[in-house]
């Protein structure tokens, strides 16, 4: 398949861009070069819950059992990238605030992800009835998602946040350098691509290995 | 058609009706609520013996013991159908709305109950009745509001739980992300209030729980039915 391997070559391309060339950030230093990295993570997960949510809600409205394996994989695959997201930021954090963990909002927000997904798959594993399992952690996923809004509001008003915010700040433009930004976005539309990959990859591995479609499925 | 639309409040408060004779009958969930919210209180009583608290730990340790109470109690309405095997019979008689309403409002007053009993003790054990400058009223606002958000959390998660294993540990893991939002203004907002701070500086927090009582509200009507749908 050839655009394997040309996906391959871009993500080396974004990789050898972010640590060669990549300027770094005034007051960051080398550290700059995680942004590259940590920041798509952080998007993937993100991006990851709200995919799994609208397969809840599809499945809710549809009954098809493909749609809740869509949204279990999306949600298995975000989880991953939240704990990529969470590590980096932390060996970050470790560099310029001098401390692995200070509860910053962001931080925060990213924990509360986290406590989500794995509340998510503590439900599917006291269900063992394929239908109810379905339905239990299709509904869960919608309350946990309607309530990740209220948390954006609520959680900085414990503390401010250190976090720097390259993508969502007060003036809603980014400040970067063109050449950073070139390949702060194309890593972020190599790891969207990556994302979707990976979905269809869990889907396939599931289609064949437990799940017996019919053809109308 | 006036006695149609209003079917569904009569037949929840049939169902709420229900709950409380049942409730009697047994007082197994106002035991094991106020009980384990009176043993918390004191263990965190004794623990921290003479001292005064600062308000920003008083107003954290309120929530936590009302949070964790909630959890030891609030399932008891749905497991308890699953457990005598009455849910079958419970979704013959009547529909997933009304059953929710009167499950919801059985919760909501069950907490409020629990309230009236833990608050008062909780500022005469934590010696804060006598400090001055402290907006009660506000206060009071803000455990109303914050209390509906709580109860509906639990309520509906107590609705998912019953249909799984595991209940007990599952219920306070599931609801917990989802109660983050009341809990973390809830703290916030009665710190300020017990600081003597004005209405207009707490809107924000209050404007946080009501709209999430709202928003929770809606979403677990509408989910409701999904879950309470045997296969």
């Amino acid at each position: 398949m050839w655009w394997k391997s040309l996906f391959g070559i871009y993500m080396v391309l974004i990789i050898l861009g972010a640590f060669l060339y990549a300027p770094v950030a005034k007051g960051l230093g080398e550290t700059t070069r995680i942004l590259f990295f940590h920041v798509p993570c952080a998007w993937i997960a993100t991006l990851a819950f709200l995919v799994s949510a609208v397969y809840s809600i599809l499945y809710l409205r549809k009954q098809k059992m493909i749609h809740d394996l869509k949204a279990s994989s999306a949600a298995q695959i975000g989880l991953v990238f939240t704990i990529l997201a969470t590590i980096t930021g932390s060996i970050w954090a470790k560099q310029i605030w001098h401390s692995y963990w200070n509860w910053d909002p962001r931080e925060s927000s990213i924990f509360i992800l986290l406590l989500i997904y794995a509340a998510y798959f503590a439900l599917r594993s006291a269900v063992d009835e394929q239908n109810q399992k379905a339905r239990l952690s299709a509904v869960y996923s919608i309350i946990a998602f309607v309530t990740v809004p209220f948390l954006i509001f609520v959680v900085p008003r414990i503390v401010e946040s250190l976090h720097p915010d390259p993508l969502i700040n007060p003036r809603g433009k980014v400040d970067m350098d063109s050449r950073m930004s070139t390949v702060f976005f194309g890593s972020f539309v190599g790891f969207t691509a990556l994302f979707f990959w990976m979905l269809y990859l869990k889907i396939q591995i599931a289609r064949l290995s437990q799940f017996k479609f019919k053809p109308g499925d | 058609m006036g006695k149609n639309a209003f079917m569904w409040a009569t037949k929840s408060l049939i169902i709420f009706q229900k709950d409380v004779q049942l409730e009697f009958r047994t007082r197994f969930a106002i035991n094991a609520i106020v009980l384990f919210a009176i043993t918390t209180l004191t263990a965190i009583s004794f623990s921290i013996g003479p001292a005064r608290l600062e308000t920003t730990i008083l107003s954290a340790l309120l929530w936590i013991i009302l949070f964790f109470s909630a959890m030891s109690g609030l399932s008891h309405i749905f497991v308890r159908e699953e457990e005598q095997q009455t849910a079958d019979t419970l979704r013959l008689v009547t529909t997933p709305l009304s059953i929710f309403l009167g499950k919801w409002l059985f919760n909501v007053v069950l907490l409020f109950a629990l309230e009236i009993i833990i608050v008062p003790l909780y500022f005469i054990l934590m010696n804060t009745s006598q400090s001055a400058g402290n907006n009660f009223l506000l206060f009071l606002l803000l455990l109303f509001w914050g209390s509906l958000g709580l109860a509906t959390v639990s309520t509906i998660i107590a609705a998912i739980i019953s249909q799984a294993s595991a209940r007990g540990a599952l219920f306070a893991v599931l609801a917990f992300p989802i109660s983050l939002p009341v809990l973390i203004s809830s703290i916030h907002g009665t710190r300020l209030a017990l600081e003597g701070n004005t209405f207009s500086e707490c809107l924000p927090d209050l404007q946080i729980l009501i709209a999430f009582f709202v928003v929770i509200l809606t979403v677990s009507i509408l989910t409701f039915e999904f879950i309470w749908k045997s296969n």
